[in-house]
């Protein structure tokens, strides 16, 4: 995918590296399962230090682990945490609007960035997922958040099938009027392009991943996918790939390459 | 005397009737307890009810295992790899009813369990299906300020279980690292299964008072249990098997497949000496860390 001269890196490390820009030095970051566990310890070593990443079984850390991590609960996450405690602590810290920015991921996503995780229909057959875990409380009470997600059609749809995650409902003033807190939706990263929502709360395309085209995104979506030049007047730009420093520091945390190569 | 509770696994598992409502997997992916799992898959403890946020792939055992009718979870599958096939079987086969959560109604509705009233409200799950698919969870309106609410009900296990790092002979246990909605359980639950990696003293307890997190009131039986939780971790005893998920989801695509897995690591094993006889990883710590000295006295 890089030209020549350029280190080469996989599609989940440019999204590794695209999620991580989405933390804001001194953002709470709501973490949990998979990517997201690589892209805090990636921002909070690069250009977020006082960024912090609490973690819905209890845990609250201001640094990266000193070691791999398949789940939040491995013993380096909890080595040298500032706190491990319970999840209604850390739940508690979401509810009452103190968590900054919130990960998501989905098997479905729809136009005003509604997630499902529960079940999915394929054809006739009605397909279980493992369900929320602490996704729905994410998308409610965050202050935004950011989806990561493969970049398959078939996961983009007019509407899910199941709302696990609320995003922005039905668009507009949706949130207020369900009484829902947080923020909702803010990006969108998958392994093609990044995305944004409008005021309306409508995803629109922000920056294709270098070798992608905008023609190829649009046509995976079934509705009319709005762009950066339709809602801001920018053009769409192209994803700045991860530097050399982002890269070693990816394949620090994930030596083996388990979720991102 | 206070009451010595310490019973060997088989006779503590006993305890749990089929029928029972199970609180398990309180602290995520850390300390689950498998080897109690396990042996109620030996006893065939069945029409259980599981309550927990997610339990990693302890509940796709026990259903895989024939022994679940419901599940009221916010997450079912396996934390490496994603998808729970024993889980899946049983929804789409429809021999498993799921009251699916979010993670924070699963520790709302214990809390309210253990704070002994009937309902929580929150602002979470308002505008998502978990909400509006479930009878049982209520929409309200502030009478305060007239904020829209959800409203948990208060969910009563009638056990948790619970694995801790050591524990008196009572039933007193000092639990570090996270615990996720461990105390909640606790507190909601009628009787408490609990498995140490070690039974200590009471002195030991009484030592660091701070780090107590369950009182003997409602223990039923205190099990030791080195390895209780494996493959998931125990801070400061051992660390996560990863391999061991991973090839819990190779070898349980298909039913036979699952059979197979149970004959290996369950019904092949007469206890957990037995059961950790068979495990080749090496999960030992490898960068002890110690916490500073804390002063108590008077």
């Amino acid at each position: 995918m890089a030209s020549e001269g350029e280190p080469e890196y996989t599609d989940r490390e440019l999204m590794v590296a695209a999620a991580a820009r989405e933390i804001d030095d001194g953002d709470v970051a709501f973490v949990g399962m998979r990517l997201p566990l690589i892209a805090f310890q990636l921002a909070v070593s690069t250009h977020a230090p006082n960024a912090m990443s609490v973690f819905e079984s209890g845990v609250v850390r201001e640094d990266p682990a000193d070691g791999f991590l398949h789940t939040m609960c491995d013993l380096p996450n909890l080595n040298g945490a500032l706190a491990t405690t319970s999840m209604a602590d850390i739940m508690a810290r979401l509810q009452r609007g103190d968590v900054d920015v919130g990960f998501l991921g989905g098997a479905e996503i729809d136009r005003h960035g509604n997630l499902n995780t529960t079940r999915v229909q394929a054809g006739d057959r009605e397909i279980r997922l493992p369900g929320s875990g602490g996704a729905c409380d994410i998308a409610c009470m965050s202050g935004r958040t950011v989806i990561l997600m493969a970049h398959e059609p078939r996961r983009f749809v007019e509407r899910v099938h199941y709302v696990t995650s609320p995003g922005h409902g039905e668009g507009g003033d949706w949130r207020e009027r369900e009484g829902v807190p947080g923020g909702g939706p803010a990006a969108l990263v998958t392994t093609k392009a990044t995305f944004g929502f409008d005021d309306q709360g409508e995803l629109y395309l922000r920056t294709c991943h270098p070798g992608v085209d905008r023609e190829t995104i649009a046509d995976d979506f079934p509705w009319d996918l709005q762009t950066a030049e339709d809602v801001t007047g920018d053009a769409i730009d192209t994803t700045e790939p991860p530097t050399a420093e982002a890269l070693e520091l990816i394949r620090t945390f994930d030596p083996d390459g388990f979720w991102t190569r | 005397m206070p009451v010595d509770k310490r019973a060997p696994m088989d006779e503590a598992v006993s305890a749990i009737e089929p029928g029972d409502t199970v609180a398990a997997g309180l602290a995520l992916e850390h300390a689950i307890p498998f080897a109690v799992g396990h042996e109620l898959i030996r006893q065939g403890t069945d029409d259980l009810t599981l309550v927990g946020p997610i339990s990693d792939v302890l509940f796709d055992q026990l259903t895989g295992a024939g022994l679940v009718d419901q599940v009221r979870a916010a997450w079912v599958g396996n934390v490496s790899a994603g998808t729970g096939y024993n889980f899946r079987r049983a929804v789409e086969g429809g021999d498993l009813a799921v009251e699916n959560h979010s993670n924070f109604s699963v520790a709302l509705a214990l809390q309210a369990g253990a704070l002994g009233v009937p309902y929580l409200p929150t602002r979470s799950l308002l505008g998502s299906d978990v909400f509006a698919e479930n009878d049982r969870f209520l929409e309200a309106e502030d009478p305060y300020s007239g904020d829209r609410l959800a409203l948990v009900p208060a969910i009563e296990p009638d056990w948790a279980v619970v694995h801790v790092q050591r524990a008196s002979p009572h039933g007193d246990a000092h639990f570090w690292g996270n615990t996720g909605v461990t105390h909640e359980a606790v507190g909601a639950a009628d009787q408490v299964l609990l498995t140490a990696e070690e039974i200590v003293d009471t002195e030991v307890i009484r030592s660091d008072p701070s780090r107590t997190s369950i009182t003997r009131e409602n223990v039923a039986a205190v099990v030791e249990c080195p390895y209780g939780a494996h493959p998931s971790p125990v801070a400061g005893r051992y660390n996560r098997d990863h391999d061991h998920f991973l090839a819990y989801h190779a070898q349980t695509g298909e039913p036979e497949d699952f059979e197979g897995w149970l004959e290996q690591w369950v019904h092949g094993v007469a206890d957990r000496d037995a059961y950790m006889d068979r495990v080749d990883a090496d999960i030992s710590i490898t960068a002890p860390a110690s916490a500073a000295e804390v002063e108590y006295g008077q």
